[in-house]
């Protein structure tokens, strides 16, 4: 009987027993990630095992490594909230010296990163390190217990973006530090989810692999910051790709011009223009991404909310030389 | 052969570094140290220092990156004063607790506001709880020896601890100096390779930093570094004698000047301590029973040396150019804990001084002198005095 090939190796690096709630999307990320990053230096280098991880304090950081056991079987470091990147600079140069072959991995949260890490990434971006920076992005500081970070989308309910009489909820449209990340004109940028783990795979292979800085943003569901449900991490993570909340795109060298799109699925159209992608017609609605969410519960009795979002997104994705269509559910 | 030249104390600093060979130095400009990476860039632009030196964008971040490179296994360096060490602060608790050896160099300067970039000691003295080792040095020659020594002494296996050594804004950060550059062979003797067996990132070998610890180990790691504070005296001592005899130049963590028969002893650090040594041949002269003292090493607190010293004394005069509110100086915090215990001890008499760069003169020093022997006579004085005020526009 033929043994079907897994689709990614099966080598670990970020072990089970770590303490993430049960259906933690930043975990499956992690996992991914890592096994990504060790097919790449597998073929770019003929050893798996030739990267080292700098990480920010957060939830992630937290459950991977609690005095005396870790889930981390590749090199690891952590130092503190606001300076992987910084750390991953240390890092970088002290291999470079070393004549170590490898690249770095480094790892931040939203708030980590899009917040208190911004400057950090900036520097280690614009010094062209060879590192790339996985942002984990679950949309707050969800490590202190739901506070919105400048990641938080338009409209979420946090603990410090609570709906009331005066207040629909987060208020600011959500920063796409992918998009910052790509005016340093670095080699790479994408953003990825876990509801399209092929996608990201390639993606961080493909960062892993270049020389040079690279930024991939993923999308993870976080169950308790969300208030969705554990089994339906991966789901919820698709919906927002295939309702347009989440664009998933690539930009080389800061190229703004020739973005590249990935197609979204769930039966959106996609209009191309000399293979660039120029128009989407979204064919789910985003109330069935937002429906599955109690951070979202308070907007369907606020639908002019809802209609805000749209045309957030709407802009969001004009940014990246896109016109979609976002369809309203039906009545 | 040694060279015989003259320098500022930031080019020694940056010599001191480039004689150290370390792999990876992570800097941020700011006055007065500004000159230590412009000189590194140097050294590294020529092919004269082989390591990666990055140009970070903050005091924050070249901490971080060292701590980054220190936690890969190589030697590190930086550079900074004031602002710049404040906002290290955060990173150099966690460089302590990793126990990373790394060194920094600071160009003693006065914290703002008012900002004010000239000398008094207020950065470093603000960074006295987070671990690390403190030297100072009193001229430019002690600068760059002082980085050697805290470089050995922060790698021994029996210490592993950051060290950052002080040298007074201006006063020798920008004065030019004799300085003898010690030979890079004696150097290389003297420091070897640096290859630690606790901190590293190697694919081979998997190690995870930089943990959290709950309740039933983080005290644990707290009282290692105790430990390794403590070990450190006497490590200090064994490489002070070792640089001696390979370099010629004899370090002490306490310096004393004619305290033989002195009834009050003028204590300080840094270049201070050489007005205040003029000083005391100023006051022998007249007759006057002084001596000088200059803590060479701040931290760890020498309070065997300290109660040393206070046998020879009945006055203890503290001068000190920082401020720990409420209480005087921090030196008169660290004084009064070696020597509270003490069966028989001198009077200590505290003074703040030379703060945002004011000059110290012999008229300020006489002010001090005047509360001393006020001290010394039995009559009633003040614990706590500001010299050199300004009175008529407070």
């Amino acid at each position: 009987m033929a043994v079907r090939k897994p689709p990614i190796t099966t080598r670990e690096y970020w072990a089970p027993g770590h303490a993430a709630c049960a259906g933690c999307g930043c975990a499956t990320a992690l996992k991914l990630a890592t096994k990504a990053f060790s097919e790449a230096m597998e073929e770019k280098f003929g050893d798996p095992n030739a990267f080292a991880i700098a990480q920010a304090t957060g939830c992630m950081e937290v459950v991977s490594a609690v005095f005396p056991y870790t889930a981390w079987k590749a090199p690891w470091v952590h130092v503190a909230f606001e300076n992987a990147a910084a750390v991953a600079s240390g890092v970088e140069a002290a291999w470079k010296k070393k004549g170590q072959k490898g690249k770095i991995l480094a790892i931040g949260g939203d708030g980590g990163t899009a917040d208190i890490g911004l400057q950090a990434l900036s520097g280690m971006l614009e010094r062209r390190h060879n590192v790339v920076y996985l942002m984990y992005d679950n949309e707050a500081y969800m490590n202190t217990g739901i506070q919105r970070s400048s990641s938080t989308p338009y409209g979420a309910w946090t603990t410090t973006s609570p709906p009331g009489k005066y207040s629909i909820g987060e208020d600011k449209p959500k920063k796409w530090v992918a998009l910052i990340a790509a005016a340093h004109q670095i080699p790479y940028v994408a953003t990825a989810s876990i509801g399209n783990p092929f996608d990201f795979v390639k993606k961080m292979k493909k960062a892993a692999k270049l020389e040079g800085p690279a930024f991939v943003q993923v999308h993870c569901t976080c169950p308790t910051g969300w208030k969705s449900p554990l089994e339906k991490g991966v789901e919820i993570a698709r919906l927002a790709i295939e309702t347009g909340v989440w664009p998933l795109f690539e930009i080389e060298n800061g190229d703004f011009f020739n973005i590249k799109i990935q197609s979204p699925g769930g039966g959106a159209k996609v209009k191309r223009e000399g293979g660039k992608v120029v128009a989407i017609e979204f064919k789910k609605p985003i109330e069935e991404y937002l429906k599955l969410q109690g951070r979202f519960k308070h907007l369907f009795k606020r639908p002019e909310a809802i209609d805000e979002m749209r045309e957030q997104i709407k802009a969001m994705w004009k940014l990246l030389g896109v016109d979609v269509t976002l369809p309203k559910p039906e009545e | 052969m040694p060279i015989r030249t003259v320098m500022k104390a930031n080019e020694a600093a940056a010599w001191a570094a480039r004689l150290a060979r370390p792999k990876v130095i992570a800097a941020f400009p700011i006055t007065p140290s500004t000159l230590i990476p412009e000189k590194i860039s140097e050294f590294v632009a020529n092919g004269e220092l082989d390591a990666e030196f990055i140009k970070v964008e903050s005091e924050h971040s070249a901490i971080s990156a060292c701590v980054g490179a220190s936690a890969a296994g190589v030697r590190t360096f930086t550079a900074t004063a004031s602002q710049g060490l404040a906002l290290m602060h955060e990173v150099l608790f966690i460089a302590a607790g990793m126990r990373l050896p790394i060194v920094v160099a600071v160009g003693n300067r006065a914290l703002s506001a008012p900002i004010n970039i000239w000398n008094d000691w207020q950065d470093s003295i603000s960074q006295r709880d987070t671990g690390w080792l403190q030297f100072y040095a009193e001229n430019n020659q002690e600068a760059l020896d002082l980085i050697l020594i805290a470089f050995k002494v922060a790698e021994d296996e029996r210490v592993l601890l950051p060290a950052m050594v002080g040298f007074d804004a201006f006063i020798l950060t920008h004065t030019v100096e004799p300085v003898e550059i010690p030979d890079q062979e004696v150097v290389d003797e003297f420091l070897g390779e640096y290859e630690p067996k606790h901190a590293y990132l190697d694919p081979a070998r998997p190690i995870t930093q930089g943990t959290l610890a709950f309740p039933a180990h983080y005290m644990e790691a707290r009282y290692t570094l105790w430990e390794a504070n403590e070990n450190a005296k006497k490590v200090i001592d064994e490489v002070f004698a070792e640089f001696e005899k390979r370099f010629g130049r004899k370090y002490q963590k306490i310096e004393e000047y004619r305290t033989d028969d002195a009834e009050i002893i003028f204590v300080t650090m840094g270049s201070l301590a050489g007005t205040v040594k003029e000083y005391v041949d100023h006051l022998r002269e007249k007759g006057i029973k002084a001596g000088a003292a200059k803590l060479t090493v701040y931290r760890p607190f020498p309070v065997e040396e300290v109660r040393e010293l206070a046998k020879k004394a009945k006055v203890l005069a503290l001068l000190e150019k920082n401020v720990t509110f409420s209480v005087g100086g921090a030196l008169f915090q660290d004084f009064s804990r070696a020597l509270i215990n003490e069966k028989e001890r001198p009077i200590i008499v505290d003074f703040i001084l030379g703060l945002g760069g004011r000059d110290v003169t012999f008229k300020d020093l006489d002010e001090a002198l005047a509360i001393a022997q006020k001290a010394l006579a039995g009559e009633e004085f003040d614990e706590v005095n500001w010299i050199g005020l300004r009175k008529e526009i407070l």
